[in-house]
């Protein structure tokens, strides 16, 4: 039997007590991340700080053959920033700052997960657009279901510019022309399947159980390979140099003593 | 040489006369004229088509033009060149959806026209896209190879166009991921184009942060171009 072991993560600290928004559990050789609550799991200040806590913990905790799968509860992975906290500032220049601040935070979670020593599987069960889709993306696979959920860049909907580096993302990822311009100049809504054919998915699954489970056989068949983390992460970053850059992450090369 | 006339929330920009659309300084200027006229009327919901009477959408430079002028015929062959690069950086920073509705040969500085566009769609009975420079001896301007490796991904597609300088119909360049659609014939390309635009149209998306996005998908091109990326602030916030 594996250990099934709830690491605790707090909620950013405003010194009342605020509900785990999100999980880290350890089973077998794999990392479990789960945005926790039916709700729309939005990037703000909060949830943004307990996933670079999860991170963090899983990154000290990490040995070869360890793995990370990233999922959520309820219909969302996750519905993006959050815009109803940015509106709230209370004058346009303070409620732009909010939407920066959270754009500046965020960076730092995808810098997280690009440098995270070992391999990334996003199990997307719901939802997932504009920053919470580039939550999905910067893993290194990404699994989806097909009978629910959708995939959307909205920001041409909202009429929010997206930033160079959820573009950079785009760009690294999504290498058809026709399905970037799908993505970002239609603002379409993707279902599964057709993630897929445009390359943006790895794979689409008949439910969200079901996804998780080719997400826990993918990170089993990973594990097996005992890669050595700080390799594996810096091939990886070597893989997307432009995004790295707009990230302030930068290369090193590493030659393993046993050669 | 070129007409510009706005119908609902459609900019149709014509090039007039049944001849090769060469685009000699006269003609690059009208088009100029006539974008930034759409440009400055842009409202949520406009969108730009852009088509051709005859048997060309563009034959390309106006060489002839350029030959006239015997020892000076490459400095008007680079002023043809230098030229064109602001078409191609309006279309590129164009606030609204273009649509190419090519129904006759797209040639050179023709096609690169043509692939300006946001969707290109063409008749599948007559036209071909072509480029050709190898055939005739020229090299390519940066601006050119920049927009080729932006809109076509593929690298036999890419090779196919400028290293065989292959005449291609509708449905090879669809094939090929160099067009989005192949009509029966020249008005069922146009109207294929406009509904296309209608539906984009009813998105009524702002035309300043639709222009931006699109420059963010071709970062090379944009930078070859001189353009640069501007800060749109969200208007909701």
């Amino acid at each position: 039997m594996f250990a099934n072991k709830v690491l605790g993560i707090a909620g950013a600290g405003t010194g009342t007590a605020t509900a785990a928004m999100c999980t880290l559990e350890k089973r077998g050789n794999f990392f479990l991340l789960t945005l926790t609550g039916d709700n729309e799991h939005r990037l703000n200040p909060t949830l943004i700080s307990s996933l670079r806590s999860a991170l963090a913990e899983a990154k000290a905790q990490s040995v070869p053959g360890s793995a990370l799968i990233t999922t959520a509860q309820g219909k969302f992975f996750s519905n993006g920033f959050d815009l109803k906290w940015a509106e709230a500032g209370g004058s346009a220049s303070a409620n732009h700052a909010r939407l920066h601040h959270m754009g500046d935070l965020f960076k730092l979670v995808l810098a997280d997960l690009l440098s995270l020593p070992m391999p990334t599987i996003a199990a997307v069960t719901g939802h997932a657009a504009a920053a919470g889709l580039m939550l999905a993306m910067s893993h290194d696979y990404v699994l989806m279901r097909r009978d629910r959920g959708v995939l959307y860049m909205s920001e041409l909907d909202i009429g929010l510019i997206i930033p160079d580096y959820f573009m950079a993302l785009i760009r690294s990822k999504v290498s058809s022309a026709s399905a970037q311009r799908c993505l970002v100049l239609q603002a379409s809504k993707v279902k599964g399947q057709e993630a897929v054919k445009m390359g943006v998915v790895d794979s689409a699954h008949d439910s969200g159980e079901q996804a998780m489970e080719a997400a826990v056989r993918l990170g089993e068949q990973l594990g097996k390979r005992n890669w050595n983390g700080e390799v594996y992460k810096e091939i990886r970053k070597a893989m997307c140099p432009e995004i790295c850059s707009l990230l302030g992450l930068s290369n090193k090369g590493i030659v393993l003593s046993r050669l | 040489m070129c007409t510009l006339e706005k119908r609902g929330n459609i900019f149709y920009l014509t090039l007039t006369g049944d001849d090769e659309h060469r685009l000699n300084p006269t003609l690059i200027s009208s088009i100029r004229s006539a974008l930034a006229e759409a440009g400055s009327q842009s409202v949520p919901g406009s969108v730009l088509i852009t088509t051709a009477q005859g048997k060309f959408f563009s034959n390309g430079f106006d060489l002839k033009w350029a030959q006239k002028a015997g020892s000076d015929s490459m400095a008007r062959l680079e002023h043809m060149v230098e030229l064109f690069k602001p078409v191609v950086a309006d279309l590129i920073s164009l606030p609204m959806p273009t649509i190419a509705a090519v129904t006759g040969h797209a040639a050179a500085a023709g096609f690169i026209l043509a692939m300006s566009h946001d969707y290109v769609l063409m008749r599948r009975d007559r036209g071909v896209m072509y480029m050709s420079e190898l055939d005739i001896g020229m090299t390519l301007p940066d601006y050119f190879t920049a927009l080729i490796r932006s809109k076509i991904g593929s690298d036999s597609a890419r090779r196919g166009l400028v290293l065989r300088a292959a005449k291609i119909k509708a449905e090879e360049a669809v094939e090929m991921g160099i067009v989005d659609s192949a009509h029966d014939n020249g008005e069922e390309a146009v109207e294929a184009a406009v509904r296309l635009g209608e539906q984009l149209s009813k998105r009524k998306w702002d035309g300043a942060v639709y222009g931006e996005l699109r420059k963010s998908l071709h970062p090379e091109t944009c930078g070859v171009l001189g353009l640069v990326n501007k800060e749109v602030l969200p208007s909701r916030l």
